[in-house]
Order: structure tokens, then C-alpha cells, then sequence
């Protein structure tokens, strides 16, 4: 089956929606709870990456029985360096993002240590498109 | 055990069918059919939410009557907490405490100097370190089952702790066997605000058995203290609780008792729903503990409650602060005979949102929930009797409902039937000229 999400940029305190409804439908299908948190923290850290950094953008879900796959596309500045991106601790967050919380330069780090796979390409002035990986069955 | 056992039930006759608890309840655990709310019993956590807002008064939580202390020979009261701050102008418990002895209680034993015993041990487990960030608070038996049902996999979370009222009745029993009572006679009895102690006390999961014999509700005995309590010049020293187990009623007082200073304390549903969000999203990482309460103001806000949360709250600021100077205090060898303080069965999860057992199965049908509700209005009206459209299109699909519960619907199948008879009535029969 297939979801797909539209992701406003800027807006803090509604930013997580998207991921929230993917969890529901989760576990309205009966996945294990474990692949659930992961789901969880992977989709969300990169759906709150949309918010900050690329003025939102769009997100398409497939469910099979035996994968699920995630495509975030945003049309924003794009990411300058991926390797330093990648590091645990770097953020170009704004100072109002820090201040409610978020850009912490955890995402990318969670998002990759919770998906199977995890692939990003980026170009400057153009945007981002990150593909999250799950198997189903661990 | 396969039947679900829950406190929380419905008066049938005082029921009007409104939509106030199906809005409500924070699993979807009630629809309205036929006129009247139906609890489904896999999805409710007894978190009394739909007693609080039923202006019928058709929900109520099912305790035992004051009476049933008379069918053991000793009778134990264990006093919840939140009792003490139900009186005005009352801040010493010794009064209180003499009041239930009164009654016809042989013993009085307060939970919360059981709360203080657990308290130290929540704070050795939390020590260890072994436990995944953030440890979530066990003490409202609302949340464990929430977790249960809607966040699975926190469930590593939560601290396999067994509740203070669970403790204090296992030491009134030890004590008591101890002095050559046979357990048998002992008859312990809980003094409730709150509806999911009773249900965890008749069918607990994470234990073989409960040590409590029966559930008061605090509504009940409030009004049969209020004349004793009066005629009390001067109170028996029964008294062993400190402030830090007497503020474990009252929302963060867990946390405070323990001393540790990265915790978190929510309390009403819908905001512990939020911080649990945040958990499973693993944004919660760096805090140590969350004491997550289903009522609003803890236990203080218990549906079984008398007196507002609120008020409770000024009055227990007030027992508090006579309790730090109060040196009056009993003392008994109650806790001479350790008792096993742990989870001694694993919380299971329950998919309870689960539409197939068949994960095809369940996609198919997700699918076709998808479709169902974008025909739907999305205004969540209730009229169909289930609490948003959302959840008549679930229904739909698992067929405990037909699209045409909506009112919405139902009037455009009505119109479009109309525009058909509409269509057909101009049809001639062909045995009638059209010119006649």
C-alpha cells in the first residue's frame, strides 16, 4: 500500500504528523514493535529535517509484506557537505530551531543507525531526496 | 485468562447515547450502538476518562461495598494517599487513619509509607543503569496498560516495579501472619481514586496474584468518614509515612520522592500521549525518568476522587508541610519480612489496533479503509456512534459497520434514490401514448 504526505515547512510545533500517522498504520498492520520504533525515529528525524532545513516538501510510503520504503523529496538548499552532515554533533540548524529543541546533529546519525538502508542524494540550490529502507522481518 | 475483566462499566438505563465518551476515551474503546455506549474490552485501559465526562452519570467503576469487609475476621484498610486531602481543615492522617478504624477496620496501614519503600527501590533499579532511557513510571496502572496497547514498544521502558498498594498489602499480610493472624481471616482492602487499581487488583498481569482482597472506592467511604471524623478529639498514633510517600499522589511526586532531577511528570492523557509520542520517536533519549499520569493532577484527579484536583493539590501542600514537623509517628517491625518487590510475569504486548492476522490481509483491508474514508465527510461528527470518521471507516472494514451510519451518507444515498424514482416516474409504459 501507498502513503503520501505533503510537509509544510517552518512548522514546528505540527512537524512529526506524517510520521505519527505512518506509526498508526504500523501497527494497524500488525508490524512487530521493535521495527515500529525504528520506523519511528528514522521517518521522524528526517520528516523534522524537511521542516528546518528545506521549507518542507513531500513524502511517499510503500508497505509490502515484506519491506517498507520511504521517500522524502524537498526542493530546498540542498546539503554542502554529506560526509560532515553524517557526523554526530554537526547541525546548520537556525538558532530558532535549536531553541525549541531540535538540530541537536543527531538526525542523519539516528536515521542511518535505525534504517537498513539509507541513501541520499543532494545537490546544492536544488534539494534533497533520502530513501529509508526496512525489512519486515528482522 | 482470556476474558478481560475492567472496572469500568455502563448503566445501560442512564445512557442517552451522546457522543461525550466515544469523543473522549483515548484507545477509541467505545462506540454508541443502538442508542446506547458500548465499552470494547480489548481497548479499554480503565482510565476512568469516560466516568469523568459522562453528564448521565452511565459509567461508573464497579468496586466493592463497604459491607464485604465483614466477610474476614480481620480487616485491613490501606489508604490511598489522595484520602487525606479530601477533608477541609484536615491536615494531620492520624485523623483520618483513626477515622477508618472506626469504621470497623481492624488495621490501618497507609500506602504511602509503601510508596516511600518503593521509591528507594525504583532509585537502586534506576542506578543500575541497565534500563533503555527514559524509565517510564509503572505506578499508574492507566499508563501500563496504554503503553500496552498503543506504544509496544516502550513497554522496556517501564519500571517492572510492583505498585505501592500491591507492597503495603504484602506486608500487612506478612506482618499479620507474623503476630499468628491466620491469611485466611485477613481481609485487605484498597481505598481507591481510581478505577484501574481496581481492575489491577482483580486480574493483575505482570503478577500471579494480587495481595488486595478488595477495592472501596474512596467516593464511597468519603461519605461514611466525614461523620467519624468529626467525633475524633484525639487520634491514634497509626501514622508511619513521611511527605515523600504522602506526595506521591500528586503529579511529579514520585519523581521528587526519588530525588532524581532529569525527570519528566505529565499528567492528563492526551498529554502523556504526546510524551510517549516523543519517546517512541526517541527525542525523550536524554532524560532518566517519566512519571506519566493518566488524571489530570495524579492521582488527586482520580475519577473516584470527591474534592477537585485542584483543591486537593492546596491541601496537600498544607498535610505536607505539617508532616515535616511532625514527629507523632508509629512505629511497628511492618517491614522486618522482605517482599518481592518485582514484575514476576512480562507485560505482553497487545495489538489491539491490529486489522488482520494475515499481513496482506491487513494491507488489503488498509487499502480499502483509505478509499472508505475519503468518501467520508471528515468532520467527525459522531453521529454514526464512533469517534471520528476514522474510525467508522476501521469499523467499515473490520465489519462492525456500514458506511451508510453516517448521516452524511445516508442522505446522499437518500437523494440519489429520490433522483432515481424521479427518472423512472417520467418513464411512460409503452402501452400509453406519450400524447395522452
Amino acid at each position: 500500500m501507498k502513503l503520501h504526505f505533503d510537509v509544510e515547512g517552518g512548522e514546528f510545533i505540527t512537524a512529526g504528523i506524517a510520521s505519527s500517522k505512518v506509526k498508526k498504520t504500523l501497527k494497524q498492520l500488525g508490524i512487530s514493535p521493535n521495527i515500529i520504533r525504528k520506523v519511528s525515529i528514522s521517518m521522524y528525524e528526517a520528516e523534522i529535517n524537511m521542516v528546518i532545513h528545506a521549507n518542507g516538501g513531500i513524502i511517499d510510503v510503500e508497505i509490502t509484506p515484506e519491506n517498507i520504503d520511504i521517500q522524502l523529496v524537498d526542493d530546498g538548499p540542498g546539503i554542502e557537505n554529506l560526509d560532515l552532515a553524517m557526523q554526530v554533533g554537526y547541525s546548520t540548524a537556525s538558532k530558532e530551531a535549536r531553541e525549541m529543541g531540535f538540530g541537536a546533529g543527531m538526525g542523519l546519525p539516528n536515521m542511518k543507525r535505525h534504517s537498513d538502508d539509507m541513501t541520499i542524494t543532494t545537490e546544492v540550490g536544488k534539494g534533497t531526496k533520502v530513501h529509508l529502507a526496512f525489512k519486515i522481518h528482522e | 485468562m482470556g476474558e478481560i475483566l475492567h472496572s469500568v462499566k455502563l448503566d445501560i438505563d442512564k445512557c442517552i447515547g451522546c457522543t461525550d465518551c466515544i469523543k473522549r476515551c483515548p484507545t477509541e474503546a467505545i462506540r454508541v450502538r443502538n442508542g446506547k455506549a458500548h465499552i470494547m474490552d480489548e481497548r479499554c485501559i480503565d482510565c476512568g476518562m469516560c466516568i469523568r465526562v459522562c453528564r448521565n452519570h452511565a459509567k461508573k467503576a464497579v468496586t466493592e461495598p463497604l459491607d464485604k469487609i465483614n466477610d474476614y475476621a480481620y480487616k485491613v484498610a490501606i489508604p490511598a494517599p489522595t484520602l487525606y486531602t479530601q477533608f477541609r481543615n484536615i491536615v494531620n492522617p492520624n485523623i483520618v487513619l483513626t477515622a477508618l478504624k472506626k469504621l470497623g477496620f481492624d488495621e490501618v496501614f497507609e500506602v504511602a509509607k509503601a510508596a516511600e519503600i518503593i521509591t528507594a527501590e525504583s532509585k537502586r533499579l534506576l542506578d543500575d543503569k541497565n534500563m533503555p532511557k527514559p524509565v517510564i513510571s509503572s505506578a499508574c496502572p492507566a499508563i501500563v496498560r496504554l503503553i500496552q496497547i498503543r506504544f509496544p514498544s516502550l513497554i522496556p521502558n517501564i519500571l517492572p516495579i510492583i505498585s505501592p498498594k500491591e507492597a503495603m498489602a504484602r506486608y500487612a499480610k506478612e506482618y499479620l501472619m507474623g503476630i499468628g493472624i491466620k491469611k485466611e481471616d485477613i481481609g485487605v482492602f484498597f481505598i481507591s481514586p481510581c478505577a484501574a487499581k481496581v481492575t489491577n487488583s482483580k486480574q493483575p498481569q505482570v503478577i500471579e496474584e494480587s495481595y488486595v482482597d478488595g477495592v472501596i472506592s474512596l467516593k464511597e467511604i468519603y461519605l461514611k468518614l466525614v461523620p467519624v471524623i468529626k467525633t475524633i478529639d484525639q487520634p491514634e498514633r497509626l501514622q508511619m509515612s513521611n511527605s515523600e510517600g504522602i506526595g506521591w499522589a500528586h503529579t511529579g511526586g514520585e519523581g521528587n520522592a526519588s530525588g532524581i532531577e532529569n525527570h519528566i511528570a505529565v499528567d492528563g492523557i492526551e498529554n502523556v500521549i504526546k510524551i510517549l509520542e516523543k519517546v517512541e520517536n526517541g527525542k525523550l533519549d536524554d532524560v532518566d525518568f517519566i512519571e506519566c499520569l493518566a488524571c489530570v493532577g495524579g492521582c488527586l484527579g482520580g475519577p473516584l476522587a470527591v474534592e477537585n484536583a485542584f483543591v486537593s493539590s492546596n491541601r496537600m501542600d498544607k498535610i505536607k508541610k505539617f508532616n515535616k514537623n511532625n514527629l507523632y509517628k508509629r512505629d511497628i517491625p511492618l517491614f522486618d519480612h522482605p517482599i518481592d518487590m518485582y514484575w514476576t510475569k512480562p507485560l505482553k504486548t497487545k495489538q489491539v489496533l491490529k486489522l488482520d492476522d494475515d499481513m496482506e490481509k491487513a494491507i488489503e483491508k488498509l487499502e480499502h479503509l483509505e478509499e472508505i474514508y475519503n468518501q467520508l465527510p471528515k468532520i467527525d461528527c459522531g453521529s454514526c456512534g464512533a469517534p471520528t470518521c476514522r474510525a467508522l471507516a476501521e469499523d467499515i472494514v473490520c465489519e462492525n459497520a456500514h458506511i451508510e451510519d453516517c448521516v452524511f451518507m445516508l442522505r446522499e444515498k437518500v437523494r440519489d434514490m429520490a433522483e432515481q424514482m424521479v427518472t423512472l416516474s417520467q418513464k411512460m409504459p409503452p402501452s400509453i401514448s406519450k400524447d395522452s
